[in-house]
């Protein structure tokens, strides 16, 4: 118990330690929290008429970037399958990053979903016994509990692991390996859960597609790795964390096939709808064509369908993946071309036309705008402060001190432009 | 044996639900403004589910909400949990070919049932549609406005919660908030609904509404008799819908729905499906009927029909 005390004081000091970019960062991420927060607040008071929402779109864009984090939550599986499973070297030293990574992502969706409910002060009915769960009917239900079941796995798999380095020990595998295993299901069921909680709606042929729960599974699969791809480019070059390129090709391939996947799924809805041609075929009209004049999202799908193309050539082509330039190139495109398809792109068109089919366009407001904006950053903020402890735990750069009590710090800037050439050298700065 | 485990249950159940309220007072009292940090708040935030209330704790709320209800609208509001009658399960007819859309259901439903003046909540919609194409939606006209109706070439097809036997709104809320009582008709308890709105996403009619800001009724109009579970002020941040005004219709003698009875035309019938020898009962077996959207096996007790 001492031992917890000691390990949470000393990352509370850690925090508090870094380069000027460091502080500059965070003070920045701070003050789109606090936009955000005071955003929250005009919320609370007004109602959610301060969105754009309405009865004909009861979703928007909140739920769209809560459906879009699902995936990228999901995707820490990609680093945990090749590292826990096949014992993959190059990949296990940096697991922990996506399992960081899938904490913060359930974090914001958690926020998200926060955000979207007309009586956050009614949250407390959502807990089982206390509250009245509708286990196991609502999928929405089934939602609550896999997203914290899979937040829970992630944060105490890390903490432990990072907990027993800073302590010198070797992670107790009997308690590692169940956890890091079940994690993986876990992975797929948020997902597939929350494909089910759209795929289940009788109401809206948009969503009520078979293939709706592969599609989400190999978009996850493209924007949660090529986000992680990104991280690790930017930690490799800001902090004294090494990681291979041959773990950050590995990560590459998958994404490859997924994108692949994810486009004939697509490819494959769009011919059945467009081929058939019944009345269902008004939403993908909608998103694709404009409908009687509407058009709002058009500009948006296209643009994302030629960022996912354009990815996938630089992600299939050898020369573009092998090139760290084109490839940073093929992460951005990809992880800006799903969260349009899987944000914005899915939820919407679900209420155009609405199911009387009257078309009211949607566009987010500007609260809605500035919500979401603090809540990103809070995400970011949370994922910052992990890799803050986690990255000098993982460098040896921050455990016990000899005495037993006290914390070493070796690394107390953090965000350093490191140089150009991986250079194994470099000496901690005392 | 089963009693004592019922009672342990019963004990487990209390104490956490004791133990929740501690902690959310503490975290209620940094996070509330003092003004509104009166018991009553606390009996709100803490208020069990309808279905779980017992008949004294019932009492207690009710007695809370006319309390609340008069002292806002300034004059004495009742409000009612009269239960489903034994033996009685609602349908509703709509003659299609009588329909002269004139949307005097819309206005009477909106006075009846306390409905948000501003922003605008109604729990019908009528559809003009062309006679040429049928019930085809993707030609239906919303907001159509002539000086007089019906226009020439058209026809009416008013839309409100068809009371589906098998409601998908009902199987999609996360807390149990809304549910079909013993009489068909599909309530809301607006004291525990969280308003996520995934109902609305799954009902197929448009006939769930949402409270995106505080609803206004002006004192002079609101209707001080009502129900529980249909008709009382609504609170900001919740859904709401039809529930053939169950305030009139449950009542011994009953009365109509509010849209029924104002209906210049008689396109509207109302009776007891049990009933064999009911007006509804008839219309279904002896009329050309139709039920929206069959295909989604909704099953609605709503039921279009032509009677010419």
């Amino acid at each position: 118990m001492k031992n917890i005390w000691h390990f949470y004081k000393g990352t509370l000091v850690l925090i508090s330690k870094g380069s000027t970019a460091y502080y500059c960062w965070v003070l920045f991420l701070l003050i789109l929290m606090a936009i955000g927060g005071f955003a929250y607040s005009r919320q609370l008071n007004e109602g959610l008429i301060v969105t754009n929402m309405r009865d004909q779109v009861s979703w928007g864009f909140y739920i769209s970037n809560f459906t879009f984090l699902v995936g990228v939550a999901a995707a820490a599986v990609l680093l945990v399958i090749p590292a826990y499973v096949y014992h993959w070297k190059p990949i296990k030293e940096i697991a922990v990053l996506g399992e960081l990574l899938a904490v913060s992502a359930i974090v914001m969706c958690l926020m998200f979903v926060t955000v979207d409910i007309g009586r956050p002060d009614r949250f407390w009915h959502l807990i089982p016994k206390v509250g009245l769960l509708n286990f196991p009917q609502s999928l929405l239900a089934w939602d609550v509990v896999v997203l914290n079941t899979y937040l829970m796995i992630n944060l105490t798999v890390a903490v432990f692991i990072l907990y027993n380095r800073y302590y010198k020990r070797e992670p107790n595998k009997a308690f590692t390996t169940p956890l890091l295993l079940l994690s993986i299901p876990s992975a797929i069921s948020i997902h597939t859960v929350t494909a089910f909680l759209y795929n289940g709606l009788g109401a809206r042929p948009f969503w009520n597609s078979s293939i709706l729960v592969p599609r989400f599974l190999a978009s996850a699969f493209c924007s949660g790795p090529a986000f992680m791809i990104l991280i690790f480019f930017l930690v490799r070059k800001y902090t004294k964390f090494k990681i291979e390129d041959e773990a950050i090709q590995k990560v590459a391939e998958i994404i490859a096939y997924a994108i692949f996947i994810n486009l004939l799924l697509l490819g494959a809805e769009l011919f059945k709808e467009y081929y058939t041609d019944t009345i269902h075929l008004a939403s993908f009209q909608y998103l694709f064509q404009g409908l009687h004049g509407y058009s709002a999202l058009v500009p948006w799908i296209w643009t994302a369908m030629i960022f996912n193309v354009t990815a996938f050539i630089l992600f299939l082509n050898p020369a573009t993946r092998r090139n760290n330039v084109t490839l940073v190139m093929g992460c951005i495109l990809v992880f800006i071309g799903v969260y349009i398809e899987k944000g914005m792109g899915l939820v919407i068109p679900g209420f155009i036309p609405d199911v009387l089919h009257e078309i009211y366009e949607y566009a987010p407001s500007g609260i809605e705008l500035l919500l979401s904006m603090g809540i990103w950053a809070t995400g970011l903020f949370v994922f910052t402060m992990l890799l803050r402890v986690a990255i000098p735990i993982m460098n040896g750069d921050f455990h016990v001190a000899d005495d037993g009590v006290g914390s070493f710090i070796g690394d107390q800037l953090f965000l350093v432009q490191q140089p150009d050439t991986v250079n194994p050298e470099s000496e901690p700065v005392a | 044996m089963s009693d004592i485990k019922k009672c342990d249950g019963y004990v487990l159940h209390k104490s956490r639900r004791r133990m929740l309220k501690g902690l959310a007072a503490g975290i209620g009292l940094i996070a509330l403004p003092g003004r509104d940090a009166s018991a009553l708040v606390w009996e709100e935030f803490f208020q069990k589910h309808f279905r779980e209330l017992s008949k004294d704790e019932l009492k207690g709320v009710i007695a809370r909400l006319e309390k609340d209800y008069s002292k806002q609208y300034g004059k004495q509001v009742t409000v009612k949990t009269t239960p489903p009658i034994e033996g009685v399960r609602y349908g509703y007819g709509l003659d299609l070919s009588r329909c002269i859309g004139c949307r005097r259901c819309v206005y009477a439903c909106v006075k009846e049932n306390n409905q948000s003046r501003t922003p605008q909540i109604q729990w019908i919609r009528v559809l003009q549609l062309n006679k040429e194409k049928g019930i085809d939606l993707s030609e239906a006209e919303h907001y159509y406005n002539p000086a007089t109706v019906p226009e020439k070439g058209h026809f009416y097809m008013p839309v409100q919660c068809q009371q589906c036997e098998k409601p998908p709104c009902t199987k999609v809320c996360p807390v149990q908030a809304t549910w079909k009582e013993n009489d068909g008709i599909v309530v809301v308890d607006y004291n525990w609904c969280i308003g996520c709105r995934y109902c609305m996403a799954a009902c197929p009619y448009g006939a769930r509404h949402f409270n995106w800001a505080k609803p206004s009724v002006p004192s002079n109009e609101i209707n001080p008799n009502t129900h529980y579970l249909g008709n009382r002020p609504r609170p900001k941040g919740v859904v709401e819908k039809c529930t053939f005004c169950i305030q009139r219709t449950r009542e011994q003698p009953g009365r109509y729905p509010a849209c029924e009875e104002i209906c210049p035309v008689g396109a509207r019938k109302f009776g007891n499906l049990l009933d064999p020898e009911s007006e509804i009962r008839y219309l279904i077996e002896n009329k050309r009927v139709f039920i929206f959207k069959e295909e989604l096996n909704t099953q609605p007790k709503f039921y279009y029909f032509y009677a010419t």
